[in-house]
């Protein structure tokens, strides 16, 4: 089970400003989700080695050549805010 | 007009039909009745215009790029277009127009199609109904009510409905064969590296794969064929030569083994379904194949699995979202507060919970529990498949427990997740497959016969697929929109 | 500081950030040139758009797998890249592609040179990921309204190496970092420029009464970016620990900033959960399964490494060690070195301390007038080791003095002309044709009767002032010592 204090501990990490409301229905469905994920530990999968991809390609790499880059204005063409040439973000305050 | 590629391409060789035509009449369709259906997010009429009038030069001139050329298609909204904006279903890219091509548009281009438009989906693709679009829902052609299935809906529905010769869609866990089931047209998604991901807006990246939506097997034949082949920019794309799949086509079922999974037909699944699949396979029997019963028992386990690893994958995916690069942004008095700001409203409830979900599920302490335990379930899905293959040729199985349901049903996360209990085993273990029209509804709702098929054997499952489609009706069969 | 160490013993850990030579970046093709405009070396894949993918550059892997045989680590048979989540504004997909489970290269160990002899430091592991971009303040962080982000670095390949907690203190961390950039310099893969960003190095310190079994608690410093700050740092760090505990405080674990122009350290107050970073496989690359017979390719070609050309200089050159350490703190400057030697033995006449010789000539005047001692600069050397060679040869065959050699140098420098084309045409060859300097020396001692007779009634130092007299005469130009014996004869005669 999780906690609301678990759901704020989630969306800041994840960058998602929740309204209090949010916050309680998140916690409920997700507490709903995990006991439905929560069957996967009745499946046995010891010493079953993990799938992360569904082919068996390895060692893909390419050559050390450089290509064209993007136009500078191409490259700023969907930015909230450029700022001659460069992307403006508001003040950081660190964590 | 509405008719199948490779009858639009001969017309057009006889010098009958011409590419300008035929997209005049696409888009005319589109503009009488896609306000009911809302397949589309984005018309670009003019572009489409000019490249049929391209193509009209080449097929007069005698010398057409090949059978796709003039083929008027749609295309998923997750795709990336050059120029035209790529929207992914979400508020947060609403104005997104990417500087560069997906590799299937380059290649579809470069084949002389005509891209009509952008098509609807669940935000992200995150969806089973093609509800959860922020800008509208996407109805489904045979019952304005209901839903197309998901997340590819808007594809579907545009196949469907006569909206696009043909489309394309992408495929997590049943995006494409799920709306082709339940739109009643032919939905296939290649083996997992068939086709570039490059350009894809991704949602997991170890299971998204594109493919094709079709009127018949012989036009999905046509379109997988363009666009499959290996990319250097996709590090995950297979180096594999791509056989020419419609010639493969007509060789019939006979001395194929196919394989019943005892665990594809379930309580609680639609009568009407289970009937209309046991028919299906009743023909592929009289045609030749020969039936075994096979067992795919971690099946069960492949609906919790999918949904640890695809919210996980998804949550990083989706991080690149934060109004600092592109996209929207909801300003605050700090970075941190106009990034969450930005993400909290540009994001839908579905988004945020897998993201909330796959979040926690990665977190210090969860990975274990829960992405490392998903992925060594995934390997027994996929050890379950390599068994069974070494006995069968293909596998047989309804593509979806339901017909489609209707809009606003499913309201409950879990019951709309269920949608694809049939259609994820085949993602988590890269498998190709298709799903064909097999029949109707007492309703008169399509229902869908999934074929599923070993690793780069899409020419086997399309063979089967096509010998059952042509031993049948069902295809003549089309919605009435007027 | 002293008392401090006297008390507690000190245990530095350095992870060390390498920008890799290649020509593209790490996951695309822009290229990485410094100091390009802002934002015009990027594209869709370094400024993450959607839908984009990476692809490994072999370069890399191939630099990584050099610089581990170098370090004589473990190359992982099977090694994969990770996905490192945490937001900030200069990562483009807030999450960087690194290496977490499975590293490239794991367990070797550096060399170092510590009072009273060698040291080995472990290296724990070796990993490759990307750069993040660069930020521009408005004003200062902490004052800022807004940032500014250029992407042109988004993306560049880079080396991580952590080294073992073996470094016992701050001097033998620096003296690390520069064995460590030494020989990133001879392996071709990094140019170790720091002003640059090219190296850039984080420290784990903690410190424990001396004797006492378990490692205190580890506070990690960032933003150490050269030998001097690395040393400073760590030395303010150590005793900002030290009277803590003195206190009876304890010692938060903790990330602190160097802010190396106000001499001290500060707490970054990171919450905890900002290091939840979420690594999982990355899904878009595919595993790397590193072929042996690469490896052995990329062993067979290592090149000599800075340790090994020291001891052979000493040994083979009779170099004194001090010289050996300066010529490797670049790879140019001993291929430079290698090069004129090879020049000098062609040559005839060269005498046998002509390795001490020329590393003088390169350590004392090369490296005054070059603009740096990394590749950029001495391959551009407007003087090549031919040249320097030949400006030698023409002092040892006395055609001009050491004095003048150091004019000449600098013409050369300044010209590009070799050192015999700048004498003959400034006519600055020595005088050291005895009858022309006899003619001088006559004259210098008609025109000063008075030394002459000092010289004569015992005081030897009037010597002096004539040859200072004929050198003024002959404008430095006249062989000193033959200047010198045709003295004495002409004032023993007379
Ligand atoms: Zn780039």
């Amino acid at each position: 089970m999780i906690d609301r204090k678990d759901v704020e501990h989630v969306a800041r990490l994840t960058r998602l400003a929740l309204t209090e409301p949010e916050l309680e229905r998140m916690r409920e469905q997700l507490n709903s989700i995990l006991a439905h994920l929560d069957t996967l530990r009745a499946v046995p999968t010891e010493g079953v080695e993990p799938t992360s991809h569904a082919v068996d390609v390895v060692n893909v790499m390419r050559e050390d050549e450089p290509a064209p880059c993007l136009p500078r204005d191409v490259a700023l063409a969907n930015a909230p805010d450029p700022s001659d040439g460069l992307f403006r973000v508001p003040r950081i305050i660190e964590e | 007009m509405h008719r199948p590629i490779h009858e639009l391409s001969a017309a057009y060789r006889r010098g009958d039909l011409t590419p300008v035509a035929v997209a005049e009449d696409y888009l005319a369709r589109i503009g009488a009745f896609d306000g009911k259906v809302g397949a589309y997010l984005t018309v670009v009429r003019e572009q489409a215009l000019a490249a049929a009038r391209e193509s009209e030069l080449r097929w007069r001139a005698g010398s057409p790029r090949g059978p796709l050329d003039g083929a008027p298609i749609a295309l998923k909204d997750v795709l990336c277009t050059a120029g035209v904006r790529t929207t992914a279903g979400s508020r947060m890219l609403e104005r997104f127009v990417p500087p560069y091509d997906a590799t299937i548009v380059e290649r579809l281009r470069a084949a002389g199609a005509v891209v009509l438009g952008k098509t609807n989906l669940d935000e992200f693709a995150m969806g089973s109904s093609t509800e959860h679009s922020a800008f509208h829902p996407t109805r489904n052609p045979w019952d304005l009510a209901r839903v197309p299935g998901g997340s590819s809906g808007g594809s579907a529905a545009a196949v469907a409905g006569g909206l696009a010769a043909g489309a394309y869609g992408s495929d997590t866990g049943g995006s494409i064969r799920q709306p082709a089931a339940f739109c009643g047209v032919v939905g296939l998604k290649p083996t997992y590296g068939r086709v570039s991901r490059y350009g894809l807006i991704a949602l997991a990246s170890s299971l998204d794969q594109i493919g094709p939506f079709a009127q018949d097997v012989a036009d999905t034949a046509l379109l997988l064929g363009v666009v499959a082949g290996h990319d250097r920019r996709d590090a995950t794309s297979i180096q594999a030569p791509v056989p020419d799949y419609a010639a493969e086509l007509t060789k019939g079922v006979a001395g194929l083994t196919l394989g019943l999974p005892d665990e594809y037909f379930i309580d609680g699944m639609d009568p009407d379904v289970e009937r209309a699949v046991r028919q299906a396979i009743e023909v592929l029997q009289g045609l030749g194949a020969r039936i075994e019963r096979v067992s795919l028992p971690t099946t069960r386990h492949s609906l919790a699995a999918y949904y640890v690893i695809l919210p996980a994958e998804a949550s990083s995916n989706l991080a690149r979202y934060d109004g600092v690069k592109f996209g929207l942004r909801v300003p605050g008095r700090d970075l941190v507060e106009m990034q969450s700001r930005t993400r909290a409203a540009g994001f839908g409830a579905e988004v945020k919970r897998r993201i909330m979900l796959g979040t926690y599920a990665l977190s210090a302490g969860y990975y274990d529990a829960y992405y490392g335990k998903a992925q060594s379930v995934r390997t027994l899905v996929r050890r379950e498949f390599a068994a069974a293959f070494a006995r069968v040729d293909l596998i047989v199985a309804p593509t979806t427990p339901n017909v489609a349901f209707k809009h606003g049903e499913k309201e409950d996360p879990l019951s709309m997740y269920l949608n694809d209990v049939f259609t994820i085993p085949g993602n988590l273990a890269g498998i190709p497959g298709v799903s064909v029209p097999c029949g109707f509804s007492a309703a008169g709702l399509p229902i869908g016969l999934q074929v599923l098929g070993r690793p780069l054997d899409e020419a086997r499952v399309l063979r089967a697929a096509y010998a059952y489609e042509q031993a049948t009706t069902w295809r003549s069969r089309r919605p009435e929109l007027a | 500081m002293s008392a401090a160490a006297s008390r507690y013993e000190t245990v530095i850990g350095l992870e060390v950030h390498a920008q890799l030579s290649t020509r593209s970046k790490m996951f695309c093709g822009c290229p990485t040139t410094f100091g390009a405009p802002p934002n015009t070396q990027t594209c869709p894949v370094c400024l993450g758009m959607p839908g984009v993918l990476p692809v490994v550059n072999r370069r890399a892997v191939e630099f990584g797998i050099r610089t581990a045989l170098a370090f004589s680590c473990r190359v992982n048979e099977a090694c994969r890249f990770a996905r490192k989540h945490y937001y900030y504004p200069d990562m483009p997909k807030n999450y960087q592609i690194s290496q977490y489970e499975e590293p490239l290269a794991e367990d070797g160990f550096l060399e170092i040179d510590v009072e009273g002899g060698a040291r080995s430091i472990g290296i724990q592991r070796l990993h490759l990921e990307e750069d993040v971009g660069k930020l521009l303040h408005e004003g200062t962080l902490e004052t800022a309204q807004a940032s500014l982000v250029d992407f042109n670095r988004s993306g560049v390949a880079l080396m991580e190496t952590v080294s073992r907690p073996d470094l016992s203190s701050p001097a033998e961390a620096a003296s690390y970092l520069r064995a460590f950039r030494s020989v990133l310099i001879f392996l071709g893969v990094c140019d170790g420029n720091m002003e640059e960003g090219s190296l850039r190095c984080d420290a784990n310190v903690s410190i424990r009464p001396r004797g006492s079994a378990p490692l205190g608690t580890k506070v990690e410093i960032k933003n150490l970016n050269s030998f001097r700050n690395v040393q400073r740092a760590l030395e303010f760090e150590v005793r900002r620990q030290a009277q803590a505990l003195d206190a009876g405080e304890r010692i938060v674990q903790e990330t602190r900033l160097w802010e190396a122009d106000r001499g001290y350290t500060r707490s970054m107050r990171t919450k905890e959960f900002a290091h939840d970073y979420r690594y999982f496989p990355e899904p878009d690359l595919v595993p790397l399964q590193i072929d042996r017979r690469w490896v052995e390719e990329i062993r067979a070609e290592l090149p000599e490494l800075p340790r090994a050309w020291r001891r052979r200089a000493v040994a083979q050159y009779g170099l004194p060690p001090y010289d050996a350490e300066v010529l490797t703190q670049s790879r140019a400057l001993v291929d430079y070195y290698e090069a004129a030697l090879r020049e000098s033995s062609q040559a005839s006449g060269a005498g046998t301390d002509r390795p001490k010789v020329l590393s003088n000539w390169i350590m004392s005047e090369l490296l005054r007038v070059l603009p740096g001692d990394d590749e950029r600069a001495i391959k551009s050397s407007p003087i090549p080791p031919r040249h320097l060679v030949g400006l030698l040869q023409l002092i040892e065959n006395s055609t001009i003095s050491g004095k003048i050699a150091k004019d000449v140098f600098q013409k050369m420098f300044d010209t590009g002309q070799d050192a015999r084309t700048i004498v003959e045409r400034e006519g600055l060859t020595q005088v050291a044709d005895e009858g022309a300097l006899g003619r001088v020396i006559d004259s210098v001692m008609a025109a000063n009767p008075k030394a002459i007779e000092d010289y004569r009634r015992g005081k030897k130092e009037a010597k002096g002032a004539l040859i200072g007299q004929v050198m003024k005469e002959t404008r430095g130009k006249a062989n000193p010592a033959l200047v010198n014996r045709l003295l004495e004869d002409k004032l023993s005669q007379t």
